[in-house]
Parts: structure tokens; C-alpha cells; sequence
């Protein structure tokens, strides 16, 4: 992660910089369990977190974030609708550069618009999920999630199931765990299923009981509903019922296997309601494990010394 | 008439495709016309002479594909400023599309074109015209009087004529006015919000595909309505592997279908996009080198007829943006020939004859016009092309008001130097 400016994707980090990102969430999770959970690491840097599209959870994630670490923060929020011409990216991005703002933290609906930020400024960006291209830090929740549980991924079966054409989490999920070594396998229907996508070195099925054979991690993605029914499957009951994550297919699984869901989940559709609050979830510690990974980017980005001010 | 007039052009390699010709020679320009192509030419008092020792002398260059934006976005460009980048590119004709704001739809509209180029192109224009009232493919346009008003073809481009019964009666009518029909290929609904090729780095970049069989799919129907109308029907901007096949099948068969791919889809493939350079951004998009390969290999066996910018200039405004937001369309107005000779020349895919035959001869056949060759007592619109010039593509020192050229920074070898246009010097660099 060393001499890195921005995180724009996991695409571009190679399995080293991972590492070090996940071992530095570690520390700062031990930050979070102490009584007074906040260090002064970020004191006199600004953060500006532009989300342009809504997601409450990713926002307040960063944004507790920023605060444990001391930075000032200051956050925008538009929707897509309102500012979809591109005009406003780049005055936003003006203004910002004229604030002297240290680091952007950008939700944004176009795929590219971190790179188009990143492009144009001077300041760190990080990219909080960018169309249906990337979402790195919730890539990053979830392979520190997997870490945690597991003690490695190298060798994993990680199945991701879903909508796999439309989904960040799924990309910034299968360049990461491929990078350290786990066998990703994406699952869904054809037409959900991106071109290509095998030449990402992942395994490709539409068959849900062969991917979840043997499967050390599950990684449910949420359908987007109104958005599809229709057109790129037929219903929502047939997608449940043959996509659908239930205790009863899950047990082909190890034993062992874990069911994550970037959330926020359609229960009963994507997840079975016992699956979601079952023994196997760790849908909650993703979010708790959010923080701290989220701590670990800004703080890797901010151009200090790795061991510096961590206290 | 006096020797007063007399261009001389000296020693250069003559090529011109229609005849075979490919030999040093002189060319000798009197007034509008070539006077004498021969070994050697005296030269007399007040005869202008360039000597070109070295130098590639051929037909004007045709560019059969661009878009002029005149009227509606003067901003982008006039007929006049895509005229003086059509001289510098090399190019002594080209053909506007209709998609201009309002579109050239009525014979008014094409004397306007006409007469705008007139007055201030350097380079002669030739105005396409719609194929349908306001390129809306529900109303045919009136085409015979858009042909009488000096329109050379009918097409939406910009827009695929998606409903069949109408493209068949467009094609009855083409062919009854003797013009062709020039097809932008594209299934509406295949690959709709799409803004690249469908595949790996759509895949990886997350950006919403336009697959290949959307272009498929529309050649394939074009071809079954050239069996059915007997019209003359022109494929623009070729891009796939899938077209190729179906337009070298349909020229086996005898009918009446020609082709024309661009510089920057026999050059580029869809990998160019990662970064979001939206440079990279065109309709129909850069495909995958499979698709990029067949596209050269039907240049290469004559199943591509034809090589045309598809000069789609935008100001910065529409390009500096997300990729999703920015407009579709790059120039290439100046950089044809540059690419050209670069990557397919001097590379040994395409003979210099066979390249300058597809600037040329190919364009000016399919449109009809008088251009695309070099014998005497015909028209003097001549192009010199340096073949060994190096020069980098600095878009800022172009003669197109826009700018959006995804060769930005690139080196290429060959260039335009003098551009002849009725035994006038428009343009020498
Ligand atoms: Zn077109
Ligand atoms: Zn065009």
C-alpha cells in the first residue's frame, strides 16, 4: 500500500498491499474494542465524503471512520437523478480542489467517476463503490471477515451467488480473494451472469448445488428489485426458489462455511430468514468489520509512515 | 492559355489504383485539370514546381463518413473548419452525414449544405441525406428530391432504420433514384444503454455492454432487404467479426453490398477503454482484437471496401465527464492517413495501393462522384503524402474545432503534405 494515493479498485493492488491493509484493520479493530475508541492519527486532515448515490450504511461506515481517526470531515450527498449531468462532478471536484480538502471519499453511479476524480485532483479518492465496476473497501470487509474466521483464504472455495453482472461487491470480491489465493466460483443466472467473466479466473456455474459443493464461504448478493423482475429473470419467486441461499442447500457446504451479505439483504429472496440470523452468518460482523478496514485505507492513503501515530 | 497557372509536380511516386499506375513520375496541373502524367516534363517559365522526390502523388483522398454539425453545433464544428481539416488530413472530397440539428431531411437542407461548402470549404462536400423525416425511421424523406437537390446517398446514421417495412421502402426508393443506401448497423434493442463492447473489459471495468451481435443482427437484416430490393446497400463502420462474414457471404452471392471500416476500429481494440478515457468512446465501440483482427482481414481480402473517419467531433464539455455521460464519436479527419500508413502499411497488412485504393477509388465508386482518380484531362484533386514523416498527434494544433481524438500523444509515420483541390494548392504543411 506503500506510495499509493488512491484506492480506485482492488484490481490494481497487488496481493501484498491487501495484506497490508487487512493487518493494519487488525490493529485498529483493537483500537475500536477499547474503551475511548479513537486515536488522533488523522488530527488536521480533511475528508470530504461525496455520495452521490444513497447508501446509508457505506456513508456511516466511513464517516465513524474518519471520526475514530480525528479527522474533520465534512459529507455531500446528492441523488443520481439530480446532478446526472457530468458538469457537476467536475464543479464539485473544483470546489473541492479550492477547500483544500486532503481525501475524497465518492459514491457515484457512473462506473469510472473515482478514476474521472482521481484524474483531475490533486487529493487522495477513494472510491466507495463506483456503478457496477468497484467497491473495494466492502471487498476488503469481507476478505478480513473471511481472515478473521478462517486464519487464511489461499485454497478457500468462495462462492459468490446472485447478480454477478451488476455487482461491485462481486468484482472488487473476486479480484481480491483471487489475488490471495482463494478459488472464487460466481453463480447465477445467464442473465446475470456477466461475458467473459471466466477470464477473470473465476468458475462459472448456474447450477447452485454444484457451487455450493464443498464451499468454504457463501457471499449473497442482493437482487435489485424493482430493477429486474421481468426482464433479466422472471420473478421473484422463481429466483428464490431456484437461487435462493436455504439452510437445506447449504447443506452441501463444509460444515464450517460461512454466509456473508453485503447487505441490505432481501430476506426470503436472495437469503432464507434462518440462514441470515442463523449459526453461519457473520452478516453483522461484515459491518462492524467495516470500520476498522475503512480506518485502515484512510490512514494507509494519508501518506504517513506505516507504524507512524498509531496509538 | 499561358503557362501562368501550370503546377508541376515533380518526381514524386505516382499511384494511382484505378489504372495500376505506380511509377516515379511528373504530374503536370494546368487550370482545374491534370494536363499530362508522363516520365518527364519540361518545365517552362511560370511554371509553379514542387519537386517531390520521395513523396506519394495519388488521387484526392475521400472520406465518404463525417459528420459536419453544421447546422446546430457550430460549436463543434462548421462545414468550413471540417472542410480545412479534411485539407490537412489529405482529403480533396468528403460526405456529410445528415445528422446534423435540424437534420438534412429536405432538398432545402441539402442546397444548404451544398451552398455553405461553396463559400467556405476548402475541400469539395458532398451531402448525404436522410433516409427518414427527422431520422425518426417511421416517415420515409422525399428521395428523390433530395437526390435531384445534389444528395450522393441516403442514410440515418446515427440511427438504425429498425423498422424493417420502412427500410425496405427506403431501399426501393434508393434504388430507383440510383443512390445507396449507407446502413448504421445496430440492433436498438440489443446492447440499449450500452456504451462498450460487450466482453472481458466490460466485465472488468463494469461499464454496460453493446454486444457484437447487436451489429450482427442489423447487417444480416440489411442484407436479406438488399436480396429483396436489388438496392445498392453500403455497411458503415464495420466492426466486427460476425459483420465481416455475413458482408464477404453477401458479396459471393453477387448482391450489391459494400463496406467501410474506420482507423480506429482497424487499429484499436476494446482494451483501449480501461482508464475510462472517454477518447475511447464510439458508436459502434472498439471490439475485441478477434473483432479487430477479422475487420483488418476483410480490408485486407476486399470484403471492407472502403476505410472512412467517421470524423464525429464534440467539444470537451461532452467528453470530459463519467464515461457513461460522455457523447459517443471521435475525429479523424487528421489522422486518417497518419494511421493508416502506420499501422496497416508499414506494418505489411494492406499494399499502399490497396490503402490508397480504400481512401479513394472505393469511396468515390460507392457515392457515385467524380473523384478517386489521377489521369489526364480529369480533375486536379491530388494528394501528397510524405510517407517517412514522423509527427506526433498534438490534437490542440488541429484544424477541426474539437478535439476528442483517441491518438492524442501517438507518433505515426506518413502524412499529408499538399492538398490539391481543382488544381489549387488548399493546403501544404
Ligand atoms: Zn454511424
Ligand atoms: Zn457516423
Amino acid at each position: 500500500m506503500t506510495g499509493r494515493k488512491h484506492l480506485l479498485g482492488l484490481e490494481e493492488l497487488t496481493a501484498k498491499d491487501i495484506e497490508s491493509i487487512l493487518d493494519t484493520a487488525r490493529s485498529f479493530k483493537e483500537v475500536l474494542e477499547r474503551p475511548i475508541p479513537k486515536v488522533p492519527t488523522l488530527r488536521g486532515k480533511t475528508v470530504a465524503n461525496l455520495f452521490f448515490e444513497p447508501s446509508t450504511r457505506t456513508r456511516i461506515s466511513f464517516e465513524l471512520a474518519e471520526k475514530r481517526l480525528s479527522a474533520d470531515t465534512v459529507s455531500f450527498s446528492a441523488s443520481g437523478s439530480s446532478v446526472s449531468k457530468g458538469e457537476s462532478l467536475k464543479d464539485t471536484a473544483r470546489n473541492i480542489e479550492a477547500m483544500q480538502i486532503d481525501m475524497i471519499v465518492i459514491r457515484h453511479q457512473a462506473s469510472g467517476a473515482p478514476h474521472f476524480l482521481a484524474r483531475s485532483l490533486n487529493c487522495s479518492v477513494i472510491n466507495a463503490g463506483d456503478g457496477m465496476h468497484e467497491h473495494p473497501t466492502q471487498g476488503l470487509l469481507d476478505i478480513f471477515t473471511i481472515r478473521e474466521y478462517k486464519k487464511r483464504v489461499e485454497g478457500l472455495r468462495v462462492v459468490i451467488v446472485g447478480d454477478i453482472a451488476h455487482s461491485r461487491v462481486a468484482r472488487s470480491n473476486i479480484w481480491g480473494l483471487s489475488k490471495l489465493g482463494a478459488k472464487v466460483v460466481v453463480c447465477g443466472p445467464w442473465t446475470l451472469m456477466p461475458l467473459e467473466v471466466e477470464r477473470l479466473g473465476v468458475e462459472v456455474t448456474s447450477s447452485i448445488e454444484d457451487a455450493l459443493k464443498g464451499a468454504d464461504v457463501v457471499n449473497v448478493l442482493r437482487i435489485q428489485l424493482e430493477r429486474q423482475e421481468g426482464s433479466l429473470f422472471p420473478t421473484l419467486r422463481e429466483y428464490a426458489r431456484c437461487f435462493g441461499i436455504t439452510r437445506e442447500r447449504l447443506s452441501v457446504a463444509k460444515d464450517d462455511v460461512l454466509v456473508m451479505h453485503p447487505g441490505p439483504m432481501n430476506r426470503g429472496v436472495e437469503i432464507a430468514q434462518d440462514v441470515a440470523d442463523g449459526p453461519f452468518s457473520v452478516i453483522l460482523e461484515q459491518v462492524s468489520n467495516g470500520v476498522a478496514v475503512r480506518m485502515a485505507v484512510l490512514y494507509l492513503l494519508s501518506g504517513l509512515e506505516a507504524g507512524d501515530k498509531l496509538e | 492559355m499561358s503557362e501562368d497557372g501550370k503546377l508541376l509536380l515533380r518526381s514524386g511516386r505516382v499511384i494511382d489504383p484505378s489504372s495500376g499506375l505506380d511509377a516515379r513520375m511528373d504530374v503536370l496541373i494546368s487550370g482545374d485539370k491534370i494536363e499530362l502524367l508522363a516520365e518527364r516534363i519540361e518545365v517552362n517559365a511560370g511554371m509553379r514546381v514542387l519537386e517531390l522526390e520521395g513523396k506519394l502523388v495519388v488521387p484526392g483522398l475521400v472520406d465518404m463518413h463525417v459528420h459536419l454539425r453544421e447546422p446546430g453545433r457550430e460549436d463543434e464544428e462548421t462545414i468550413g473548419s471540417g472542410g480545412a481539416a479534411a485539407a490537412r488530413g489529405g482529403f480533396t472530397s468528403i460526405a456529410c452525414m445528415a445528422n446534423t440539428q435540424p437534420p438534412i431531411d429536405t432538398s432545402g437542407m441539402v442546397r444548404y449544405v451544398l451552398e455553405t461548402a461553396a463559400r467556405t470549404s476548402p475541400v469539395k462536400v458532398f451531402s448525404v441525406a436522410a433516409a427518414t423525416v427527422g431520422l425518426g425511421g417511421e416517415r420515409m424523406a422525399e428521395i428523390m428530391d433530395l437526390r435531384d437537390a445534389g444528395a450522393v446517398a441516403v442514410s440515418d446514421d446515427g440511427n438504425f432504420v429498425g423498422n424493417s417495412e420502412v427500410a425496405r421502402r427506403v431501399m426501393e426508393y434508393t434504388r430507383m433514384a440510383g443512390l445507396p443506401f449507407i446502413s448504421h448497423c445496430e440492433d436498438p434493442y440489443l446492447g440499449k444503454g450500452g456504451v462498450m463492447n460487450e466482453g472481458y473489459w466490460s466485465t472488468t471495468l463494469g461499464l454496460k455492454g453493446i454486444p457484437a451481435a447487436s451489429e450482427a443482427a442489423a447487417v444480416a437484416r440489411e442484407i436479406v432487404l438488399a436480396e429483396l430490393t436489388l438496392a445498392r446497400v453500403h455497411i458503415a463502420h464495420v466492426s466486427t467479426r460476425a459483420a465481416v462474414d455475413l458482408i464477404r457471404q453477401a458479396k459471393k452471392r453477387g448482391l450489391s453490398v459494400t463496406a467501410e471500416a474506420t482507423p480506429h476500429h482497424l487499429v484499436l481494440s476494446d482494451k483501449a477503454v480501461s482508464g475510462y478515457d472517454t477518447s475511447t468512446k464510439m458508436n459502434p465501440p472498439l471490439r475485441s482484437e478477434e473483432d479487430r483482427e477479422a475487420v483488418v482481414e476483410g480490408l485486407r481480402d476486399g470484403t471492407i471496401d472502403v476505410i472512412a473517419s467517421d470524423h464525429a467531433p464534440h467539444c470537451e464539455e461532452e467528453k470530459d465527464v463519467e464515461f457513461d455521460e460522455a457523447a459517443f464519436g471521435v475525429i479523424g479527419l487528421e489522422t486518417t492517413v497518419g494511421v493508416v500508413m502506420t499501422f496497416l502499411v508499414s506494418k505489411g497488412l494492406l499494399s499502399l495501393s490497396q490503402a490508397i485504393a480504400a481512401l479513394t477509388l472505393a469511396p468515390a465508386s460507392v457515392l457515385g462522384i467524380k473523384a478517386g482518380k489521377m489521369a489526364s484531362g480529369l480533375t486536379a484533386d491530388i494528394t501528397v503524402i510524405d510517407p517517412q514523416l514522423e509527427w506526433t498527434v498534438d490534437p490542440r494544433s488541429f484544424a477541426s474545432r474539437s478535439r476528442n481524438t483517441p491518438f492524442k500523444g501517438w507518433t505515426l509515420v506518413g502524412k499529408a503534405i499538399v492538398t490539391v483541390v481543382d488544381g489549387k494548392i488548399v493546403r501544404q504543411a
